[in-house]
């Protein structure tokens, strides 16, 4: 039997009257890399933010290991702990240094012990090319150092699955690439994820699943063959078009 | 005796020297330790105040949380709108008059200007946590910080520093306003200059070196909590102990303007292009 590290089952999520997100089903196993693309407004964002519990669902359900997350008793700290999230903004710790960003979460959530938390988070901050700047403070980096930095504080964690929401639309240009290579290594080394991404060439290229959302609900979903090269509804066509004319 | 300005200074200063000198150690005791419990007092209101609460999910916590605020905000209210002057009278005639306590005069002028402090500093507080982008919230709890530790680590040290000029603010208020205290008898700077002031009719003498006594203690501690911020913000630049070996495009070393020279930049976008 495959292990199912998410499956999302009928979820749904209105803001007052205003319907976000209508019967989403979709699966995530071990070593899946899922991008999730669509238009402005489909409800991308909302969707990881009811998978990391920072909203919650108005209806369905999120099973992690086959156990519903919205169970009362369930301790959302605990699962969030192994279930990343990497932010458009990078929301990095103003406060602290690269090294601590990296390290806080391990010693306050995890408890694990000052030494092993800083080996670990130079293990991480060497991976994604941040070490020379563990003493600096977030306003000193640039916009792609700060989301390499954010990707090496969430994979500190050890996380059974990352979510990517939006993680270069923040950044200008030249810097998007240094972060896609970032993620790229990691898809390659079978971390799983879920990527929220405007990046097409990455979710062809590197994602073992597609999914294109429009307007709150799952449109198509499939390989990146399947999905890029022969999409089978017209939404999909369209929302493609845009990006190869661009 | 001295007959000039001059003269009539120097005699104040060569013997009521101590006397000045004792009040502004009695009026600085009082505005660094009652400014110190007001910052206390003003973050565990503030605190208090920015709890998050669901009705629906826990209305025991919802309800008695609601409670307590009603009561903290009566306490910012009344404390903010009234004279700490006619505060000091009502607390510490009060105190003796219902409950028959006689406060000392310190315990008093303590409390007092604690408890004031503390009216105003919750809401600066209450400002500073709010104005801390959700942002760093949502990055905290992501890694699985509960809403105490993100508190702990992330916001609150953040919020502090926003409002160190406000508590710098704060603590200037109440060196000049521990004056007030006279109504119950501390005997600060204000009420030394006045008893010497009063003992040779002096009084312009008198107050012109309280004046400049009173001005050398705020500038003083303005410019040691503006050394203490820069502190608290460390070095403004920095020094790598090796290069960025991902940052041939983010702006750290020299971003190549011809794409071909950079097989990177070049592959991602030619991937792009090819769509
Ligand atoms: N807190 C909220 N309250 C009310 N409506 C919201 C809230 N958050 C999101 N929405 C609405 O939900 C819809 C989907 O938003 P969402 O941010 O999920 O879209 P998205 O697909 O991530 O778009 P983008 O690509 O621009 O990031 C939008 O119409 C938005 O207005
Ligand atoms: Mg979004």
């Amino acid at each position: 039997m495959e292990d199912h590290v998410l499956e999302v089952r009928h979820l749904g999520k209105t803001f007052g009257k205003n319907v976000v997100l209508r019967d989403i089903d979709f699966t995530v196993n071990t070593g899946d890399v899922t991008c999730i693309i669509g238009a402005s407004g489909s409800g991308k964002s909302t969707l990881l933010r009811c998978i990391n519990l920072l909203e919650t669902p108005t209806c369905g359900e999120i099973l992690h290991h086959g156990r519903s997350i919205m169970d009362k008793g369930f301790n959302p700290s605990k699962y969030r702990a192994k279930v990343g999230m990497v932010f458009q903004s990078f929301n990095l710790f103003n406060n602290m240094t690269v090294l601590q960003n990296c390290m806080i979460g391990l010693t306050k959530v995890l408890g694990v012990k000052k030494e092993t938390a800083k080996k670990t988070a130079m293990f991480y901050l060497e991976k994604v090319g941040m070490a020379p700047y563990i003493h600096v403070k977030p306003r000193q980096i640039s916009g792609g150092q700060k989301q390499r930095v954010a990707i090496a504080r969430a994979l500190a964690m050890e996380p059974e699955v990352l979510l990517f929401d939006e993680p270069t639309s923040a950044l200008d240009p030249q810097m998007v690439g240094e972060v896609l290579e970032v993620m790229r290594t990691l898809a390659k080394e079978g971390l799983t994820m879920l990527v929220v991404t405007h990046e097409m060439a990455f979710a062809r290229d590197v994602s073992s699943h597609v999914v294109f959302m429009a307007d709150g609900v799952i449109c198509e979903e499939g390989t990146p063959q399947q999905i890029f090269e022969a999409p089978q509804h017209e939404r999909t066509r369209e929302f493609l078009q845009r990006f190869r004319n661009n | 005796m001295p007959q000039t300005f001059g003269e009539k200074i120097l005699y104040i200063l060569q013997n009521y020297g101590m006397t000045f000198l004792r009040g502004a150690g009695v009026t600085m005791l009082i505005a660094v330790v009652s400014t110190f419990i007001g910052c206390i007092i003003g973050f565990l209101v503030g605190i208090v105040q920015t709890i998050p609460t669901d009705r629906s999910k826990n209305p025991v916590k919802w309800a008695l949380l609601g409670l307590v605020r009603i009561i903290l905000n009566i306490y910012v209210e009344v404390f903010r709108g009234t004279p700490m002057m006619v505060q000091a009278m009502f607390i510490y005639y009060g105190a003796a008059m219902l409950f028959h306590i006689n406060m000392d005069m310190w315990t008093a002028a303590f409390f007092i200007v604690s408890i004031n402090t503390g009216a105003y500093m919750a809401e600066t507080v209450r400002g500073g946590i709010l104005s801390i982008d959700s942002g760093q919230t949502e990055g905290a709890k992501a890694i699985g910080m509960n809403h105490f530790q993100t508190m702990v680590h992330v916001v609150l040290p953040q919020a502090l520093r926003n409002i160190m000029p406000q508590i710098g603010n704060n603590l200037i208020i109440n060196i000049k306003d521990t004056c007030v205290l006279t109504v119950i008898g501390t005997v600060e700077l204000f009420y030394s200059s006045k008893s010497v002031a009063g003992a040779y009719y002096w009084y312009f003498e008198s107050f012109t070196i309280a004046m400049v006594v009173y001005f050398i203690l705020t500038f003083l501690c303005s410019r040691l909590l503006r050394l203490l911020e820069s502190k608290m913000d460390g070095p403004e630049s920095y020094d790598l102990a090796t290069s960025d070996t991902l940052a041939h495009t983010s702006g750290m070393t020299r971003f190549s303007e011809d794409p071909d020279k950079d097989p990177k930049v070049d592959r991602f976008f030619s991937t792009r292009g090819d769509m």
